[in-house]
């Protein structure tokens, strides 16, 4: 018996080495592959023009994946954020085409910024003052949001495509700083924002407490309830900013497609970076690694001439595997 | 006659632990059959056995004269061997004729359920219990008592030969109890027999023929009920007979020895109720002393510390708490008066496994470490290098995970996550229950020194040892009210005993 026991065990270690091993590089592994495929089958792939376009179509994702990465490690899940980022846009080509914002533009600019980010705050709030206090599912919570967002952004379009011309609002979506995009600074900095405040706070602490063993954290005084309503409204407000982004880039509102599926390539971009969906972990810089995996995929295949649809698929495998390196490390 | 039942030689042991070393249990035809012993006896353990649950490592499984090899719930269920858990295995949202047929329907062509049928044959069943109810509504609308019978209804309607009952009274009330009396000897006289798991002592009195007592993962003792005193039983229980009981000096605590004149009043609790399991509850805690809530499982200790330290809400009374303001509504609102709270269940309420020893340690003192808006991590790291070394906490370093030290040392962690916010009063629920015997006497002499520098402690515990050397004084509960308060020095293990068999006999 003891011998077979140690077979065993030395078996065990050796998975486990090898997972641990793809666990902590898979992702970086993963990012290798694809750039050294790109470079040698993507014309043109070692291009500024190809950073360019990459970074500024990542930030984005980046952005509202983070928030995502907080809310998975307080254990929860935001299924809104597509909808508030389609509400966010919305809303700024509404305030700064507004008499009031042609007649007093600076103003009219930061209003159109700082209403949809504090509407995408309310937003975040709601759905945290449900699961917190009203302890729903955050799920079914963030599917209010989801379902209606949207809505409430077309209805306020009448549906409409609304093209604009900004320079000023634009600067968010086509700005440069030292050659790169304006929005993958913004990402950047606010990657080390949040890193600070996983890291080094107490809100952060909380937040992995709560992610880690809720009921421990509440008898340990853990201020449970802030912490998750305070999670939901910074994933809202990023959203929001996202939406912004995409407005921007786009000099065009468009209700129906802006934000479409984020909430997907949020929570794969969290949990290819390293997000436990039971929560406990929030690497920040992974969320963004995440978000670069996803969207050189994308880019790949649409560079390669295969269709939209596939790109879904690929998704979908990039997440199962994540998921399965994830599994592999609860065994 | 022969055994309808014959468990023997049986060991198990999880993850290198051994929960049971040569357990063993008979039962004739036609018997109530008591099984007894405290919390991780190893009862639950042998029962999942038996039912298939669990795998036995090795040891012999006779059942019905046959050898056997039931390895899941279902095929004990074929054997006829029926179990009704704590917690219902039943569909809540499902008709009563669902859940009772479930898996037998009676069809039509050997397709269609023939509900008609079903609906009456559930109603046959149901009242030869003594129930008449509607069994076309969900289970989940009627009283957990009514679906305890259920479950029972429908073991016994699958002609099970023995009928597992794992604590089947905690949730009824008395005239429910006596329903299900009467269905217990029904089934006796039926010839089935009934294997009965309960920590309330007077009912197995009342229905049952034999007992076995679990201790420690062995099996200590079967009798015959007939004959045999609570104290016997208690004691056996506890591993201890009377002779021995007065025998002292087995913890590190000598409760009551040093002077009586007490300090500063820290707590006083007076007529505090917070529900049906904790009524009328008064305590004066004084600085630098150790109060013991004596008590069996269900007796109300656990429900005093989740009042104290704002977990529950209180119905009716006054907790008053030094620098508090009244009554704490919240575990934060406890922790900033001073109030520390060590929970029972470690894993599901203590440690958060994944996060550092540090970041476990310092969990509590969190809102006291911050500094310009973020944690202070020098004073951090001094405060749990201070720690692990006062504590003696063996650990590689203070980043290792808390779920890889063993339960010792995660109890000892636990244990200065509350010492670091410099308690004023420090609720211990089972500090040593599952670590080893020297961190066990460790994690004791850290406990009196803190008392010797002013804390008060409230303690719970089922090792009865700890609590009479370990207390001052002790407040004695059944039932959730109390029912007589011991002075130590002179409270021996047997003072301790007869008081709870009192209890107990007063309550029969």
């Amino acid at each position: 018996m003891s011998t077979k026991e140690t077979e065993i065990q030395i078996g065990n270690v050796k998975n486990r080495d090898w997972g641990k091993f793809l666990r902590s590089n898979g992702g970086v592994l993963a990012l290798i592959v694809i750039v050294l495929f790109n470079i040698a089958f993507t014309p043109n792939f070692l291009q500024m023009q190809t950073l360019f376009v990459n970074i500024s179509q990542v930030a984005t994702i980046a952005i509202v994946a983070m928030g995502m990465t907080l809310v998975i490690a307080t254990g929860g899940i935001d299924l809104s954020v597509g909808a508030i980022m389609a509400l966010a846009g919305a809303l700024a080509p509404l305030i700064f085409s507004s008499e009031f914002g042609q007649a007093y533009p600076t103003l009219g600019i930061i209003a159109a910024i700082a209403l949809p980010l504090a509407a995408a705050v309310f937003c975040g709030l709601f759905n945290g003052l449900l699961i917190a206090n009203l302890k729903v599912q955050p799920i079914i919570a963030t599917l209010i949001f989801f379902i209606s967002g949207r809505g409430i952004a077309q209805v306020l379009t009448n549906g409409n495509l609304q093209t604009f011309s900004n320079p000023s609002f634009s600067y968010l979506g086509t700005g440069k700083i030292l050659g790169l995009p304006f929005q993958g600074w913004l990402a950047l900095a606010i990657a080390i924002a949040l890193y600070f405040v996983v890291t080094r706070t107490t809100f952060g602490r909380y937040i992995l407490a709560i992610g880690g063993n809720e009921r421990a954290a509440e008898l340990a005084g853990g201020p449970v309830k802030r912490v998750k309503i305070g999670v939901y409204m910074i994933c809202g407000v990023l959203s929001g900013l996202a939406g912004l982004i995409v407005v921007a880039i786009n000099s065009a509102s468009d209700a129906a497609r802006n934000g479409n599926l984020m909430e997907l390539d949020a929570i794969a971009a969290a949990v290819v970076g390293g997000a436990l969906l039971q929560g406990g972990r929030a690497p920040i810089f992974g969320a963004i690694l995440g978000a670069v995996i996803i969207q050189l995929v994308k880019y790949t295949l649409l560079a390669n001439g295969i269709e939209d649809e596939v790109a879904l698929i690929a998704k979908a495998v990039i997440i199962l595997a994540a998921v399965y390196i994830q599994q592999a490390r609860k065994e | 006659m022969t055994q309808l039942l014959s468990m023997s030689g049986i060991n198990k042991a999880f993850a290198g632990i051994s929960a049971l070393s040569d357990a063993s249990l008979e039962i004739e035809p036609g018997e109530v059959h008591a099984l007894i012993g405290q919390n991780g006896a190893g009862k639950s353990t042998l029962i999942k056995i038996l039912t298939g649950v669990y795998r036995r490592d090795n040891g012999v499984v006779h059942f019905n004269g046959l050898d056997s090899t039931i390895s899941s719930p279902r095929e004990a269920q074929e054997a006829r061997i029926a179990t009704i858990y704590q917690e219902l295995n039943l569909v809540p949202l499902r008709s009563v004729t669902e859940n009772v047929m479930m898996g037998y329907e009676p069809k039509f062509f050997g397709v269609f359920i023939d509900w008609q049928s079903a609906h009456k044959r559930t109603e046959e069943i149901l009242a030869r219990f003594g129930i008449d109810i509607d069994v076309r509504a969900p289970l989940g609308s009627y009283s957990t008592a009514i679906q305890q019978l259920v479950a029972i209804a429908r073991a016994v309607s699958l002609n099970a030969r023995l009928v597992i009952m794992d604590e089947p009274t905690s949730s009824l009330d008395t005239s429910e109890v006596e329903v299900l009396f009467g269905v217990v000897k029904g089934l006796k006289e039926a010839g089935v027999s009934v294997l009965y798991v309960s920590h309330f002592l007077d009912e197995l009195f009342e229905i049952c023929d034999r007992v076995t007592t679990m201790r420690d993962g062995k099996t200590v003792d079967c009798r015959n009920i007939a004959g045999t005193s609570k104290l016997e039983l208690i004691a056996g229980m506890l591993g201890r007979d009377v002779g021995e009981i007065e025998q002292s000096g087995m913890t590190e605590f000598n409760g009551g020895a040093k002077g009586l004149e007490k300090g500063e009043i820290l707590i006083t609790a007076e007529g505090v109720s917070t529900g049906p399991r904790l009524n009328d509850f008064d305590m004066t805690l004084h600085r630098g002393e150790i109060i013991g809530l004596g008590g069996l499982l269900g007796a109300g200790r656990t429900e005093v510390a989740r009042a104290i330290f704002g977990v529950d809400r209180l119905v009716k009374g006054r907790l008053d708490v030094k620098g508090g303001t009244g009554n704490l509504d919240t575990p934060a609102a406890a922790i900033t008066s001073g109030v520390g709270f060590l929970t029972e269940d470690r894993k599901a309420e203590g440690i958060i496994p994944d996060m550092s020893v540090r970041e476990n340690l310092t969990l509590a003192l969190l809102p006291k470490l911050k500094k310009f808006g973020q944690i202070d991590r020098a004073r951090e790291k001094e405060l749990v290098d201070h720690f692990i070394k006062a504590l003696g906490i063996k650990t590689s370093d203070m980043e290792q995970p808390i779920r890889e030290l063993s339960g010792g040392n995660q109890q000892k962690v636990l244990l200065a996550r509350w010492l670091a916010i410099n308690p004023d009063v420090l609720i211990l629920d089972e500090p040593t229950r599952g670590v080893d015997v020297g961190a066990k006497r460790e994690i004791q002499s850290i406990i009196r020194e803190a008392v010797e520098n002013g804390v008060g402690v409230i303690l719970i515990s089922s090792e009865f040892e700890e609590i009479v050397e370990g207390a001052d004084r002790i407040i004695v509960l059944n039932e959730g009210r109390i029912v007589s308060e011991l002075e130590n020095p002179g409270i021996t293990e047997e003072v301790l005993v007869r008081a709870l068999a009192q209890t107990s006999e007063q309550t029969a």
